[in-house]
C-alpha cells in the first residue's frame, strides 16, 4: 500500500476516529516511514494551534448574569413574552424549573459520555503515572498500616473531604497505606492494595463534573486496568495491573463501603 | 447554579458571528429555544450537538448567517479530495503567535471555521458534528479535511507575509 493511501487516514487517526485495528496498522506504517510520520506530526501541530486559538472568546460577568437569570426563570412573566404565550406564563414557569433540572443533569450525563476520547485517556495515563510512581518510589505511602481505621483518620486534615474504607475480611485483599495524591491541583487520596503480590492503588477526588472529562466505564489505559465510578460526591479510580475480575470485585467492596 | 455550557457556546458563537453584540443575542436565543422545545430533545441523543445544533441552527436563519449559507451552498463537497499532504509550515507555525492562528481561522469561511472549533476546541467526535451539524459523517470528513487544507492555506500566507513584513 503507498503513502496515499495511508494518508487520507491520517487526519481521522489523529482525531481519535479510527477503529483500534486501523489505527494499530496506520501507527505501525508511520514507524517505517518518515514522510508519513513527518506527515502526522505538522497535522498534530496544527491541530494544537487551533485547539489553543480557538479559546478565544469569554462572555462577560454581566451578559453571564443577564442569561442566569433568564435561564434560571427569575422572571417567569418576561419569559412568557419571549415564548409568546401570553396567559400561559405560569404553566410554562410550573414547567421550566424541572424541565431545567433535567436540562442540566443530561448536560452533566451527557457530558460524561460524550466526553473526547483524549481528555480520558490524559486523566487514565496520569493516574497510570501516580500509580507506577508510587510503586517505584522508596516509601509508597505515607501512613503504612493494613489497618482501615487507623488509615481513614489519618487523611484527616490533609484534603477536604471524608470517605469510608471496606472491611476486607475474608477477601484476598490488603491493605497495604495510603498517601495524599493530586489530580488537576485537587487534593485526594491515594490508597495502595494488594492482591496475590500485585499492587492496586485507589484513588478518590472530589467529584470536578465535567472537567475530570472522565465517563464511569472500565477501560484499559496502556497495560492497566482502570475503573472509575462517582458516588456521594467522590470520584473513585481503581488502577492496577491485574486481570479485571480483581478489579471489579475491589471496586464492588469500595462501593458498598461508600 | 452554572448554566450548561455557557462558555463554550458564547465562544462558538463569536467566532460565528464575529461580533460580541451578535454572539450575546444567539446564545440567549439559544438557551430561550431549548428551554421552549427541551420536550423536543430525547433522552439518551447527545445534548451537547443538540444545543450547538440550537445556536449554529439561529445564526443560519440570522442576517449574517444567511450570507454564510448561499455562499457556501455553491461549493460541492461530497467527494472531496483527503488525500492532500500538508505543505511544510511547521517551522512556520512554531514561531507563529496565538494571533496569527486567529487571525487565519477568521479568514476561513463560517463552515470551515465551524467545522474545525468543534473538532480541536470542542473536541466532539465526528458522530457529534455530524449531530451538529445535521450533514452525513463522510461529509464530515470531506469537509474537515477541506478546512484544514484551507487553513494552512491561509496560514501560510499570513506567516510568510508576516515574515516579509518584519
Amino acid at each position: 500500500m503507498g503513502c496515499e493511501a495511508w494518508t487520507v487516514k491520517l487526519d481521522a487517526y489523529l482525531d481519535g476516529e479510527l477503529d483500534s485495528a486501523g489505527a494499530r496498522e496506520l501507527s505501525g506504517h508511520m514507524r517505517g516511514c518518515g514522510a508519513c510520520a513527518a506527515d502526522a506530526l505538522e497535522r498534530v501541530k496544527v491541530k494544537r494551534a487551533v485547539a489553543v486559538a480557538g479559546r478565544r472568546y469569554e462572555p462577560g460577568a454581566e451578559f453571564r448574569a443577564q442569561v442566569l437569570k433568564s435561564v434560571a426563570g427569575m422572571d417567569p412573566r418576561s419569559q412568557t413574552r419571549d415564548v409568546g404565550h401570553p396567559g400561559r406564563g405560569w404553566k410554562w414557569w410550573v414547567l421550566a424549573v424541572p424541565a431545567l433540572s433535567v436540562l442540566m443533569v443530561s448536560l452533566l450525563v451527557n457530558l460524561y459520555v460524550e466526553r473526547g476520547k483524549g481528555r480520558r485517556q490524559l486523566v487514565y495515563s496520569e493516574l497510570v503515572d501516580r500509580h507506577v510512581e508510587t510503586l517505584a518510589s522508596a516509601s509508597p505511602v505515607d501512613v503504612v498500616s493494613t489497618d482501615r481505621h487507623t488509615v481513614k483518620p489519618w487523611f484527616q486534615g490533609k484534603i477536604p473531604f471524608a470517605f469510608n474504607l471496606p472491611d476486607l475480611a475474608g477477601t484476598d485483599f490488603t491493605l497495604l497505606g495510603g498517601r495524599v495524591a493530586y489530580l488537576a491541583q485537587a487534593p485526594g487520596a491515594q490508597l495502595i492494595y494488594q492482591v496475590r503480590k500485585h499492587d492496586i492503588s485507589i484513588f478518590i477526588f472530589q467529584d470536578q463534573g465535567r472537567s475530570m472529562g472522565v465517563t464511569s466505564t472500565p477501560m484499559r489505559a496502556l497495560s492497566f486496568n482502570v475503573e472509575n465510578w462517582s458516588q456521594n460526591g467522590l470520584r473513585y479510580f481503581v488502577v492496577g495491573e491485574v486481570n479485571p475480575e480483581d478489579i471489579e470485585a475491589l471496586s464492588k467492596l469500595l462501593r458498598d463501603a461508600g | 447554579m452554572a448554566v450548561p455550557l455557557f462558555d463554550q457556546l458564547y465562544n462558538f458563537a463569536r467566532w460565528l458571528t464575529q461580533d460580541n453584540a451578535e454572539a450575546e443575542d444567539l446564545v440567549q436565543e439559544t438557551y430561550a429555544k431549548a428551554l421552549r422545545g427541551f420536550s423536543s430533545f430525547q433522552a439518551g441523543t447527545n445534548f451537547r450537538a443538540w444545543m450547538y445544533r440550537i445556536l449554529r441552527n439561529s445564526f443560519l436563519s440570522s442576517r449574517s448567517g444567511l450570507k454564510t449559507a448561499v455562499v457556501f451552498d455553491e461549493q460541492g463537497e461530497e467527494g472531496a479530495a483527503a488525500a492532500d499532504s500538508p505543505t511544510p509550515e511547521s517551522l512556520y507555525l512554531e514561531q507563529a503567535n496565538r494571533q496569527i492562528v486567529q487571525d487565519a481561522l477568521a479568514d476561513l469561511p463560517v463552515p470551515f471555521r465551524e467545522i474545525l472549533l468543534l473538532c480541536e476546541v470542542e473536541e466532539m467526535s465526528y458522530q457529534e458534528i455530524a449531530e451538529t451539524l445535521s450533514i452525513p459523517i463522510g461529509t464530515v470528513m470531506s469537509r474537515l479535511s477541506r478546512a484544514r487544507k484551507a487553513l494552512r492555506g491561509v496560514l501560510q500566507q499570513r506567516l510568510k507575509g508576516g515574515r516579509h513584513g518584519v
